[in-house]
């Protein structure tokens, strides 16, 4: 048998109607005990069909109750009162805890999945913000870059390359020096990363007689991403050495711890 | 608790599973007779007399033959049309004729405090005018599928058909 096809025939309808025979009620009647779709589609029949007679209704039902049951004389003697009262409350407490708990478990549930959006929420601001600033570093880097490579490539700078020196053959530097507004860009990548207790210091030199000038320290040699420092240089630097010191650099450069030097070559 | 359960309970002279019954059905049994008598007063001594009449005869309630419910809105619609045909009743000269169960949802102010009576006067705004005829005469006047055809000059299945569709819009609307 096609259940689909006898629900949408429309004889349940009749059915709750009490419009069948009694042979057709009796088949929907074993049909709804064998098919639960039919017995779910009967009781959504009544239930609408009972609203909506229900909604054109002025009953004031407890009023009418009270005759009713003084009419057939219900039993209604004052322990018999208490007995259907109590039952009432009891049912009406049940229904009443049942109730606040699944309100109260839907309260903690919202609570708590709230609390989870909400920290969702911070931590992907948390994120945005991390995003932002790596942009906002990106385009820095990318701005300081562009800065470097116009400076290196100014008409003006010259070029001085610095060799290892000694047990340090492997070092080396660069320094671009821009005589016009007296500055210079060492490029350090050659040098290791400067060994705790001891810095970089930057000397410039005049060779006759060796005269060295400190041109500072770099103290933050070992943190610096690109290794490439801007060095006020108001000499008449004729050549450039870097030497290792302890920290706070010293008056005079170490000479056995000369690591890289260049002489400016002459135009 | 079950309603088969409830209703042999009733019929085992339960008088809590009657009161259960009476608070599940009375104020739609109520709605079928006043729309029939279109008079409160009378439509609550109907009721009452329904509801007597349904406990004294509870033993004649068979499930096999039917619905609960539609045993009892049997009940209440004879006796509903019983009224309108005794003698004190045609004296006090009802108009009965002109309205449809729709103009008490529409008329009627009181219906505000029901639930649904709001979401239910927009559904009869939209309904059809033929699902309110077919309703009407089914389920609160009780016609028969071949009365209902008759009245309306209407295939008798049509009449089947329209009203599963119309029902069907009842309860998108209501459940």
């Amino acid at each position: 048998m096609d259940i689909n096809a006898y629900i949408a025939s429309g004889i349940l309808e009749l059915y709750v109607a009490g419009r069948l025979s009694k042979k057709e009620s009796l088949e929907v009647y074993e049909l709804m005990l064998k098919h639960p779709e039919i017995s779910k589609e009967v009781l959504e029949i009544e239930a609408s069909i009972v609203k909506l007679t229900a909604a054109t209704s002025q009953n004031e039902s407890s009023k009418n109750l009270v005759k009713i049951k003084r009419q057939l004389h219900f039993n209604d003697s004052s322990s018999k009162v208490v007995s259907i009262s109590k039952t009432r409350t009891n049912w009406l407490t049940y229904v009443g805890w049942a109730a606040a708990l699944i309100i109260g478990a839907g309260f903690l549930w919202t609570i708590n999945k709230n609390q989870q959006l909400e920290s969702q929420i911070t931590s992907t601001e948390i994120e945005n913000a991390y995003l932002e600033k790596q942009i906002e570093d990106a385009k820095i880097d990318l701005a300081a870059k562009e800065n470097l490579l116009n400076v290196l490539r100014d008409k003006d700078i010259i070029s001085v390359p610095l060799g290892g020196q000694g047990d340090f053959a492997n070092a080396y530097a660069k320094v671009y020096w821009n005589k016009a507004d007296n500055n210079i860009y060492l490029d350090a990548q050659g040098l290791p990363d400067a060994p705790e207790g001891k810095v970089w210091q930057v000397w410039s030199l005049t060779l006759n007689p060796l005269t060295p000038t400190s041109l500072g320290t770099i103290d933050d040699f070992n943190s610096d991403e690109n290794k490439i420092f801007n060095i006020t240089n108001t000499n008449e630097s004729q050549a450039f050495g870097i030497t290792l010191e302890p920290d706070g650099g010293s008056a005079s450069p170490t000479m056995e711890q000369l690591y890289t030097l260049g002489i400016v070559s002459q135009p | 608790m079950q309603l088969e359960t409830l209703i042999s309970q009733f019929q085992n002279k339960d008088e809590k599973a009657f009161e259960k019954l009476y608070h599940m059905y009375s104020d739609s049994i109520h709605g079928v007779i006043y729309n029939i008598v279109r008079d409160i007063d009378i439509a609550d001594e109907v009721m009452q007399d329904v509801f007597i009449k349904a406990w004294n005869n509870a033993n004649t309630y068979n499930p096999r033959k039917g619905r609960f419910f539609t045993w009892i809105l049997n009940i209440a619609r004879n006796a509903a049309i019983d009224k309108t045909r005794s003698k004190t009743f045609k004296n006090s000269s009802k108009n009965l004729n002109a309205e449809f169960f729709v103009d008490i949802l529409q008329s009627t102010d009181d219906l505000d405090n029901k639930t649904d009576a709001i979401g239910l006067r927009n559904f009869v705004e939209k309904l059809a005018k033929t699902c309110i005829e077919i309703i009407e005469l089914l389920y609160f006047k009780g016609y028969t599928q071949k009365e209902a055809s008759e009245t309306l000059d209407m295939p008798i299945g049509t009449i089947k058909t329209r009203n599963r569709n119309c029902i069907k819009t009842l309860r998108e609307m209501l459940l």
